[in-house]
């Protein structure tokens, strides 16, 4: 697979680690939420047949980690983003 | 000798080089052959028919095709450590020297005492495994399996290891043309012209393809002669790769194809520092598949006798290598390609004695005996085909004495790469064979006969086209005149007649009565039929028999063949060789590994390394007269807890975390408190997974007030630091926090020891005594007079002890200056073994504690996980189940008796209690032999282990014998107060 990073341009899947739903970014905070919901955060994903968010990290690269857009059945890749910016676009600022 | 079946060179010499001669062995007796041959055409002329044994019944046979296709001709090339099973003789390309013997027949080929499998066949169809070896149960692992397993396979592999190398590569191009035949040329000098850059790549050492085997002209020119000027022009233009013997085997996501260059497979022995075979990754822009058709037999009774053949075989033998497969051929076809067949061969001087054509109607040949309306019904001969019976248009039979068959089923395209992202063929009734269908590989187009577009014409307009439209060219260049014939073909899959064994796919014995059978057992769906008759596997992947199989299936369902579907093609394309994909990564070279900055030292000392992650690291250093390991570890300790030692720490991670919010950060990835540390001390620091459990511990120093340096575990370096970015970037990233690994940077010893501190202070320039320098300190010095260093004062060891870093360049140098300086203390240096059993005597958890299922609770340190402040793991670390008061504790264990042994990984009994699963009390995870109390000791995780301390228990290991008593203490069982390290 080749992954267009959104600084260094197309790069081979073989230079990134792989760790998977983009909705780990959601982390509730500890202080406030509860077991159930860091259960819920850790344990519960959806796996869709075809369009998902992931999050791979430009381990041989430059080390952003990056929530990439991909078709699980076609392997299709629509979008790549950095994950910083995601985050701070769903608001984790604190 | 004579090669006895080669044709006159005056009635065309075909592709050989006829006057070099080759030399070269079968099965221990002696050939010649030229230039140009393959293993198959050199036997072939030589009047060499049978080449190898069926796979179940061990039945004689000989090729079927001349192609990559071939189920039968497998044989082993060379000998020795090069020894190579189920080679295809028939793409085996024929170098001076070379050896090859058949395989599968046991004592020779022409006598097999395992033919009586074929005498039993009635016992051995489809499914007799499942049937057969179903009880009693307990013959199977005994009995059936090893039986089996001595019977199933082909040939042998050698023992010996692999002397050649295997290589790896990358390519990129514009344009990738799969198929060097009309199609892939055409479309290569298309884009070529057009100044793109080309990659075109031939499983075959003649590019040309089927051009090679035809005799037809292409312009003004013979097909074979228009291809080899094409390729002269091709390989002028800088911007096309022309890669001959490169068979693409897979297309893999995103224009990325998969190819294997057999480099040297064609030499006796490669080139000095050339590989044997290349594994190429292409990354394509656009790439064309064509990779033609594949001809396809008919069934009818023993229509597997060496000397029958593909009629486009029987052809290519006659046109490209100058080969007659016998004396007296006929051909058996169902299409105008099998005429073609026919009157080549009679061009060729061959006696053409009847052409067996299954149609009715249409012109008749010319001087040839025409029978339409007929089917080859049975065949006999014993190791080879003596004659036919064929059964006439009024119903007459025949016998016909021939030595040669060649039969035309029609032509299958090559659809296999363009079904690798599993889009379907559709069958098209017009050639009765399956094409393309939609949703191929993004990027990939089909031209030629790849995409059922069967005449010269056809494929040179579309092998064009492709080209163009793939490239969104502007000019279309003009095309040579070529023959345009119509494909006429009137399906027939099998001759109904009798009830002997009609072959469908050669080389797993699988017949007509097998469909039948998997028929009449409901595995009706294609994908059921593959499996329960093993239809289309192994080497040849089905190329010739899977689309028979499944329309004699469609026969019997009433259903329509595209009701029936076909099963789809994975990679590889053809098999590759396991050590084309190991490429370089085998033996020491499996992986990268990395040395220590004291490395090059304990090398001169004899030192005996260990690998640890990707490090080399000593284990121990054996002095003169040590001659078991435990003599020298043992020495290292006592002398390290008498005087000092010294252990090169490098290959622990280190994090450098500079930012306002460094504090704040490290607060939320450690479940201790990192922002309330001073400057110039240090604190361990555990870090737990989200899950709650314990991912890696180490110290962590506080360098200055936005400066913080962090340690990890060796194992874990990467991955914690990949885990600190995710942190970072993903969930605060608002924080003002920088990160960079400077594991690299910094080379860093352990200085442990009563007298570490006066080793050290003949090193480093400032004031290191207790009141300057004391427990947990760190901070930037220099040492030897000016460089820059960094000291911490930790101990793993339980000693008064310091970590010392300078820039790595210069580790190995301050080892040496140590040991130089230091003298006096008699310093000595230990390895891993040594801090093994210093860690494990002062309760310290490491590797087989941080195992990836234990907590902060298990190991005794609850009370580290703050919840004052969020961090990562704190909440599931609470969570029922990781909190029973009585689950796993970290304890220390001794034997009760000195001499009682222990090893980690055995279990905690109570005395008297049976040494069953429900009484398991948890397990050793660390045991050492500790020099100074005398016996062995051990860590462990015990049930409600805090609650046990001073009690007596068993360890027990069912897999050694192992039961000893034993003593349940704290884990801390060496200087309990830790008087020691502060000294």
């Amino acid at each position: 697979m080749i992954i267009h990073h959104p600084i260094l341009g197309p790069r081979d899947a073989q230079e990134f680690v792989y760790l998977g739903d983009a909705s780990l970014i959601d982390r509730p905070d500890g202080m406030t939420a509860g077991v159930e919901a860091f259960h819920d955060y850790l344990y519960q994903r959806t796996n869709p047949a075809g369009e998902h968010q992931e999050l791979w990290y430009h381990e041989q690269g430059d080390r952003s980690w990056l929530v990439v857009t991909r078709n699980t059945v076609t392997h299709e890749i629509t979008k790549v983003e950095l994950a910083r910016e995601v985050a701070r676009a769903r608001g984790r600022t604190k | 000798m004579t090669q006895s079946h080669r044709i006159d060179a005056k009635l065309g010499g075909g592709q050989i080089d006829r006057t070099k001669t080759l030399r070269f062995t079968f099965d221990g007796l002696p050939y010649q052959g030229h230039p140009g041959d393959t293993l198959a055409s050199a036997l072939l002329a030589n009047g060499v028919r049978l080449m190898g044994r069926s796979f179940k019944y061990h039945r004689p046979r000989g090729p079927l095709s001349a192609g990559s296709e071939e189920p039968n001709a497998l044989v082993e090339l060379r000998t020795g450590a090069r020894q190579e099973p189920n080679t295809r003789a028939t793409v085996v390309e024929l170098f001076d020297g070379l050896t090859a013997n058949s395989q599968n027949r046991w004592p020779s080929l022409r006598f097999d005492a395992m033919g009586i499998n074929d005498k039993l066949s009635a016992f051995f169809a489809a499914g007799f495994y499942y049937k057969t070896f179903m009880w009693p149960k307990s013959f199977w692992e005994k009995l059936y399996e090893p039986i089996i397993r001595r019977a199933a396979g082909l040939g042998s592999v050698t023992r010996e290891e692999d002397p050649d190398e295997y290589d790896k590569g990358f390519l990129h191009c514009d344009l990738l043309v799969i198929g060097a035949g009309p199609a892939g040329l055409m479309a290569a000098l298309t884009a070529g012209r057009a100044g793109k850059r080309v990659i075109l790549a031939d499983e075959d050492f003649r590019m040309g393809g089927r051009l090679n085997a035809e005799t037809y002209a292409v312009g003004d020119v013979p097909g074979a002669d228009w291809a080899a000027a094409s390729v002269a022009e091709l390989a002028t233009m800088p911007n096309v790769r022309l890669m001959t013997r490169t068979t693409v085997m897979g297309a893999f996501d995103h224009g990325i194809y998969g190819a294997v260059e057999r480099v040297a497979d064609h030499l006796p022995t490669p080139a000095k520092g050339k590989p044997r075979q290349s594994l190429w990754r292409i990354y394509s822009g656009r790439a064309i598949l064509a990779a033609g058709a594949t001809e396809r037999p008919i069934a009818f009774e023993n229509n597997d006798r060496p000397g029958i053949l593909l009629a486009g075989a029987l052809r290519a033998y006659a046109n490209r290598w100058g080969v007659k497969v016998g004396e007296r051929v006929a051909i058996f076809t169902n299409n105008d390609d099998g005429l073609r067949s026919a009157l080549d061969l009679q061009a060729k001087g061959v006696d053409v004695v009847a052409v067996i054509d299954s149609r009715q109607g249409g012109s008749l040949l010319p001087g040839i005996r025409h029978l339409q309306g007929a089917e080859v019904i049975d065949t006999s001969g014993k190791l080879g085909l003596a004659s036919i019976a064929v059964r006439q248009a009024n119903g007459r039979s025949e016998n016909i004495a021939i030595d040669a068959l060649g039969v035309s089923g029609g032509w299958n395209p090559n659809v296999n790469i363009h079904s690798h992202h599993r889009s379907r063929p559709v069958y098209d009734p017009g050639i009765a064979a399956f094409i393309p269908g939609s949703d191929g590989p993004p990027g990939l187009l089909v031209a030629g006969a790849a995409a059922g577009q069967m005449s010269t014409h056809a494929a040179l307009k579309t092998g064009r086209d492709a080209a163009v439209a793939a490239l969104e060219l502007s000019r279309s260049p003009d095309l040579p005149e070529a023959e345009d014939m119509p494909i006429r073909i009137t399906p027939l899959w099998h001759v109904a007649h009798g009830k002997g064994r009609a072959w469908i796919d050669q080389q797993n014995d699988v017949t007509v009565k097998d469909v039948k059978l998997a028929h009449q057992e409901n595995f009706t769906s294609v994908e059921h039929l593959k499996r329960y008759t093993t239809l289309g596997m192994a080497t040849d992947q089905g190329k010739t028999g899977n689309v028979i199989g499944l329309a004699v299936m469609a026969e019997l369902t009433g259903r329509s063949i595209p009701e029936t579907g076909t099963t789809i093609y994975r990679p590889p394309y053809t098999p590759v060789a396991l050590g084309a994909l190991a490429g370089r990564s085998r033996g020491r070279e499996f992986r990268p590994f990395r040395l220590t900055p004291s490395h090059h030292w304990a090398r001169e000392q004899g030192a005996v390394f260990v690998e640890v992650g990707n490090w080399l690291r000593t284990q121990w250093i054996p002095k003169p007269g040590e001659t078991e390991w435990r003599q020298s570890v043992d020495r290292e300790v006592l002398a390290t807890r008498k005087s000092v030692g010294i252990c090169d720490v490098t290959t622990l991670g280190k994090i450098d975390i500079q930012g306002t919010d460094a504090g704040a950060f490290l607060d939320r990835v450690y479940a201790n408190t990192f922002s309330t540390l001073p400057v110039g001390k240090c604190r361990y620091g555990l870090m737990l997974r989200e899950d709650g459990i314990v991912f890696d511990d180490g110290t962590t120093a506080r360098m200055g007030e936005h400066e913080y340096v962090m340690t990890t575990t060796t194992a874990n370096a990467v991955t914690v630091f990949r885990h600190l970015e995710f942190c970072r970037q993903c969930l605060w990233p608002e924080m003002d926090v920088q990160l960079i690994s400077t594991t690299e940077a910094w080379a860093q010893f352990s200085v442990a020891g009563p007298n570490a501190r006066k080793l050290l202070e003949k090193i480093v320039d400032q004031d290191i005594s207790d009141a300057a320098f004391p427990y947990m300190g760190a901070g930037n010095i220099t040492v030897c007079g000016g460089l820059r260093a960094r000291l911490f004062r930790i101990s793993f060891s339980g000693e008064l002890a310091y970590e010392i870093a300078v820039p790595t360049r210069y580790g190995d140098a301050l080892l040496r200056e140590m040991l130089a300086r230091g003298a006096e203390y008699d310093p000595v240096v230990y390895g891993t073994e040594a801090l093994g059993v210093m860690r494990v005597e002062k309760g310290h958890v490491a590797g087989g504690e941080l195992n990836g299922q234990s907590t902060a609770l298990n190991m005794g340190l609850g009370r580290m996980v703050s919840k004052k402040k969020d961090s990562i793991g704190m909440v599931l670390s609470q969570r029922e189940g990781l909190t029973d008061e009585n689950g796993y504790r970290l304890v220390g264990v001794k034997p009760v008796d000195p001499n009682g042994k222990l090893t980690a990984g055995s279990h905690f009994l109570e005395k008297g209690a049976a040494p069953v699963a429900a009484n398991d009390g948890g397990w050793l995870t660390s045991k050492v032999y500790s020099p100074h109390l005398g016996h062995d000791i051990a860590l462990g995780y015990l049930k409600a282990g805090d609650k046990k301390i001073g009690q007596r228990m068993r360890i027990v290991n069912l897999l050694s014998g192992l039961d000893t008593e034993v003593e349940i203490v704290s884990p801390h069982m060496f200087d309990p107060e830790g008087e020691r390290l502060r000294g």
